[in-house]
């Protein structure tokens, strides 16, 4: 997937839990990506959030470590 | 033969709804009957069947045909049965002497102006006429006709200007109308039962006659719908089925389940042998009462259409001629590959795509496919399209994604809030039952950017429309809230017992921010704030208010977020857990709700279960022998995208043509291209086919047992009426595929697969074919607690205890107009096709509709200098096609509209890889385009359809 198509389905989650209370938001976000993101798409986001994890929103970046790490493939 | 038919007998009235019952004395025999009933109904009742012509039980009596006239003591004259209502007490006399004495005269003028049927008569054995001639004893003939409708010339040589010609306009059915006694039960069945109004008693006395639409129509450009009703009626044959004159009478028939649309009428199957005759709809089919539409009465000559493949066939690539096998060698090569491909790039390489139209029995083989011989979680199916959003939404709020009512429950709903729903079109026998009631008073509220047929129609019309622009459903359905919210118009009790009052706090603080108001919109909705205020307090205060919603909520980058505002408003306004309320998503194809049901998403086991949950994976560990992947796999859109990314190698796909139907064709066409493999099993060489390397031929729903759920939650019996053409069941061949990469399934029919099915779900766990058959349908959950199915949720608590408020805040879609794209595109369907036309291309429906059309504003026609009829050009950012245009001021200014059943003009091509936040649902319904003039097919078009053709060859078998 393009990293361009990858940031933008995570913001979109992001924006969504933005209207949580914050720590509600942090944790949504992560747990919709973990409920339903594959470990490819994971470990892609998790790459890119290692890099600095540009063009993501706040709740994203925030909710880093509490996304699963997929099993090395 | 599962021939089991319940009594379909004929009341001659519809039943009386009264409480208070009336006893009375019939030929002797006392009979008890709600009060208000016909004493023709109540003789039924009791045993006794009086002649008639012109009443039947799906309408109201009208009094016509004065056959079933009766005696009363101690009344004068003799009164028809069918209009007289039961008294206490009366002593009603059927047979005395007189009425048989009156019968037979009326059925003497009858006769003397009707062509006495000899043994070549299409409608002998078909008709009541002959049966009541039979009935009251009809001997002879004594009028000399001076005038008749019969014979197109007089005695004289003349032509007789009373003549008709037969009326043959219809595919389906013919008129004639020399055999019509005027007893309008066709118009009656056509305005009560249907609701178009479109035929009418022509002329007066002896010139009056059935006539479709005005004076100078035929069937074809009246109003007509091609429903049948009108067919099923008519007691003369005068209006009859083709098939009938083609082929005679069936001999036998089965009751069924249609495979067209998520309502799920069954219908009778009437076979002659193992030929199709005709399809009836089923009187007891709790979806559909009897009545029907135009695919799934007419639409089923695609079993049998020429372009179905009947054998296995593969090739090395997907540019070579196809290579008609044996299914041994076609399976071998598939399991070969299959097995090959996992070897070389892991288990997580390949997938599947379960059928929305195939039977549950079917998709639950296809994921367990995946889950326990390729052991992953790639299973995906066609609700990923259209109503993921619904799974979700509904879900967190109610706790499940089930739909709240049966469609019964539509005849106590006093308001319906239909939002980006088009029933008409696409849920017709629904729509007919939904215009019942409101021409019956209910109110109508629709949220839709295009003037659908739905919004109005003879006898209503919606009180509200809130035609907003595309991609501003939330913004409405949040300004809706904010209406009821600050205005009071909430249901304090129900909230404070049935849902979480400080979530309702939290959310009432949210939502009364001025921001939300209809004012604050409007600019963004184009809605007159009026209009949402006045449409929210009818919705709140009108009574039973029901929603129905369509793919116009769920396809949207914000589908998820407008389903949860869907379920808030009913929430606040206690519309939740009796009948005439609800949240009812329509489903679209047959079976997209079992489909979801069976398991056939990759985050959940069948019950929708997470796979994270260790609880639910040692079920299916236990009963498959297998460990479970706990990882959620990879949706259709994920899949494609890993395809190309060179992670995903093959696909198996059952029943569905992504290609045609998945959003931005040529990344789904890229991603294909990009597989090893890919599996098409189907009826046709779909446009997915055109990359596939193996075609297993499918089976038509006419040739294999099973079941279906439809949007009621309702499981209903497909039974096999045909074998199939080419050779195995779908779910034959699955399991074929499934052994011959090492797995060692031995299903031989689909109930065990059922029996498995109910063994590890606890929503089905009281589902056996045996129920099915006594009960003839079962609405899930059933189990223990509710062993004959549950027709409505949520009575007395939420599935997940509270209901749940949740904040619904706006977010644009990325997808923007601008000045090289200043139009929004937005997709539906047409009456007469269905999905992506596989199956209704390739049958008569395209005398209705033979390419998809956009539709424009004159407006914007006229800036454009396009005119009504002309070839454009269609393109977004996405892609480009051409089609024809219709000026018409169905949709706004700066909106057009087009459908999806032809790929020739592929609109997918132009729709864009956006998609719902939670789910990954595309968004069909919002891509920015540019209309202008066009003088041939888009560039697109001309390669995909030489590509099309390059991928459609086939070798001649080796001999």
């Amino acid at each position: 997937m393009s990293p361009e198509k990858m940031i933008r389905m995570a913001n979109q989650i992001a924006m969504f839990f933005e209207t949580k209370p914050h720590a509600e938001g942090v944790n949504g976000v992560a747990a919709h990506i973990n409920d339903f993101w594959e470990p490819r798409m994971r470990r892609q986001l998790l790459d890119h959030l290692a890099t600095g994890g540009e063009g993501l929103r706040p709740l994203v970046l925030e909710g880093a470590d509490l996304i699963r790490k997929p099993k090395a493939a | 033969m599962k021939d089991f038919i319940l009594p379909d007998a004929d009341y001659g009235t519809p039943a009386a709804r009264a409480k208070e019952t009336v006893t009375l004395n019939i030929d002797g025999y006392d009979v008890t009957v709600p009060a208000g009933t016909s004493i023709m109904r109540a003789a039924m009742e009791a045993g006794i069947s009086i002649p008639k012509l012109c009443a039947t039980d799906s309408v109201d009596a009208f009094g016509s045909c004065r056959l079933c006239l009766v005696e009363i003591d101690g009344r004068a004259g003799t009164p028809a049965s069918c209009t007289t209502p039961v008294a206490p007490g009366i002593r009603v006399h059927t047979q005395s002497e007189a009425v048989q004495t009156i019968r037979r005269g009326v059925m003497e003028l009858y006769a003397s102006d009707h062509p006495v049927p000899g043994l070549t008569d299409a409608a002998n054995g078909d008709s009541e006429l002959q049966s009541m001639a039979a009935r009251v004893g009809l001997r002879e003939i004594r009028y000399q006709p001076v005038a008749q409708h019969v014979r197109q010339y007089g005695a004289d040589g003349t032509s007789n200007p009373d003549w008709k010609p037969i009326d043959d306009s219809n595919p389906y059915f013919s008129y004639d109308p020399s055999k019509c006694i005027v007893c309008s039960l066709c118009v009656r069945a056509c305005d009560e039962v249907q609701g178009t109004f479109a035929l009418t008693i022509e002329g007066r006395g002896f010139d009056s006659r059935m006539s479709a639409g005005m004076a100078d129509d035929n069937y074809l450009s009246s109003d007509c719908v091609s429903c049948g009703a009108c067919v099923q009626v008519c007691p003369t044959g005068s209006l009859q089925e083709k098939s009938i004159a083609q082929m005679g009478l069936p001999d036998r028939s089965v009751i069924t389940t249609c495979a067209y649309c998520g309502v799920g009428c069954n219908f009778k199957a009437e076979m002659r042998g193992d030929e199709l005759v005709r399809m009836v709809p089923y009187k007891h089919g709790p979806a559909n009462r009897g009545h029907s539409c135009v695919k799934g009465r007419f639409a089923y000559g695609y079993a049998t259409h020429r372009d179905r493949i009947l054998k296995p066939m593969i090739r090395e690539n997907f540019s070579d001629p196809w290579k008609e096998v044996s299914w041994d060698e076609a399976l071998g090569f598939a399991a070969t590959r299959m097995k090959d491909i996992i070897t070389r790039h892991g288990q997580k390489s390949v997938g599947v795509v379960t059928s929305s139209r195939c039977t549950n029995e079917e998709s639950y083989l296809v994921q367990k496919l995946t889950r326990a011989v390729f052991m992953n979680n790639n299973t995906d199916t066609c609700a990923r399209v259209c109503h993921s959003p619904t799974g979700y939404g509904l879900g967190q709020t109610f706790g499940t994604s089930a739909g709240t009512q049966d469609f019964d429950s539509v005849e106590h709903c006093d308001v319906a809030l239909v939002i980006g729903a088009n029933p008409a079109a696409a849920h017709p026998v629904f729509a007919s039952r939904l215009k019942k009631r409101l021409r019956g008073g209910a109110k109508l509220i629709v949220v839709d950017p295009r003037r659908s047929e739905t919004m109005e129609g003879p006898h209503y019309e919606a009180s509200h429309h809130l035609a907003l622009r595309p991609g501003t459903n939330v913004i409405i359905l949040s300004a809706l809230a904010h209406v009821i919210v600050t205005e009071k118009l909430y249901d304090e009790a129900f909230i404070r017992t049935r849902c979480d009052w400080d979530e309702f706090q939290d959310y009432a603080e949210f939502i009364t921010d001025p921001r939300h108001s209809p004012e604050a919109t409007e600019a963004l909705t184009g809605v007159p704030a009026a209009e949402v205020r006045g449409a929210a307090r009818l919705y709140a205060t009108g009574g039973n208010a029901a929603i129905y919603y369509g793919l116009g909520v769920t396809e949207h980058s914000q589908g998820s977020t407008a389903v949860i505002g869907i379920a808030n408003l009913a929430m606040m306004t206690g519309n939740i857990g009796r009948a005439g309320v609800g949240v009812n998503p329509l489903r679209g194809q047959n079976n997209v709700q079992g489909s979801c049901d069976m398991g056939s998403f990759p985050h959940e086991l069948p019950g929708y279960r997470h796979v994270k949950n260790p609880e639910v994976r040692a079920i299916y560990e236990k009963a498959w022998g297998v460990e479970i992947d706990p990882e959620p796999g990879l949706r259709i859109n994920n899949m494609l995208d890993a395809a190309i990314d060179g992670s995903f190698k093959a696909l198996y796909c059952q029943g569905e043509d992504i290609l045609q139907s998945d959003p931005d064709s040529q990344h789904t066409a890229a991603g294909l291209a990009a597989m090893e493999l890919v599996i098409v099993h189907d009826l046709f060489l779909n446009e997915t086919a055109n990359y596939a390397h193996v075609f297993f031929p499918g089976s038509t729903f006419l040739e294999k047992d099973g079941t279906f759920t439809n949007a009621e939650r309702r499981i209903n019996m497909v039974r096999q009426v045909m074998a199939p053409k080419q050779g195995y069941a779908d779910w034959e061949v699955t399991q074929l595929l499934a052994n011959a990469m090492g797995a060692n399934w031995t299903y031989t029919h689909p109930s065990q697969i059922m029996d498995e099915i109910a063994m590890t779900t606890p929503s089905f766990a009281g589902v056996t074919y045996e129920k099915l058959d006594r009960l003839g349908s079962i609405q899930w959950p059933c189990n223990d607690s509710a062993p004959e199915g549950t027709p409505m949720m949520h009575i007395d608590g939420f599935v997940r205890g509270k209901g749940k408020f949740i904040r619904t805040e706006y977010v644009a879609t990325d997808e923007r107009t601008g000045p090289r794209y200043p139009l929004l595109l937005t997709t539906g369907r047409v009456l007469s096709q269905y999905n992506v036309g596989a199956q209704t291309r390739r049958t008569e429906n395209v005398v209705w509709y033979d390419e998809d059309i956009l539709e424009m504003h004159p407006h914007d026609a006229e800036n454009r200098g396009i005119r009504d009829g002309e070839l454009v050009r269609l393109a977004s950012r996405s892609g480009e096609t051409s089609l024809r245009v219709w000026v018409t001021d169905k949709v706004s200014p700066g909106v057009v509209f087009t459908t999806f059943h032809h790929p020739g003009i592929m609109a997918n091509v132009v729709t864009t890889d956006y998609s719902d936040w939670a789910t990954n649902c595309p968004e069909y319904k919002v891509t920015a385009v540019q209309v202008s003039p066009s003088n041939g097919p888009s560039e697109w078009q001309e390669t995909y359809e030489r590509h099309s053709e390059q991928s459609r060859r086939i070798l001649p078998a080796a001999e």
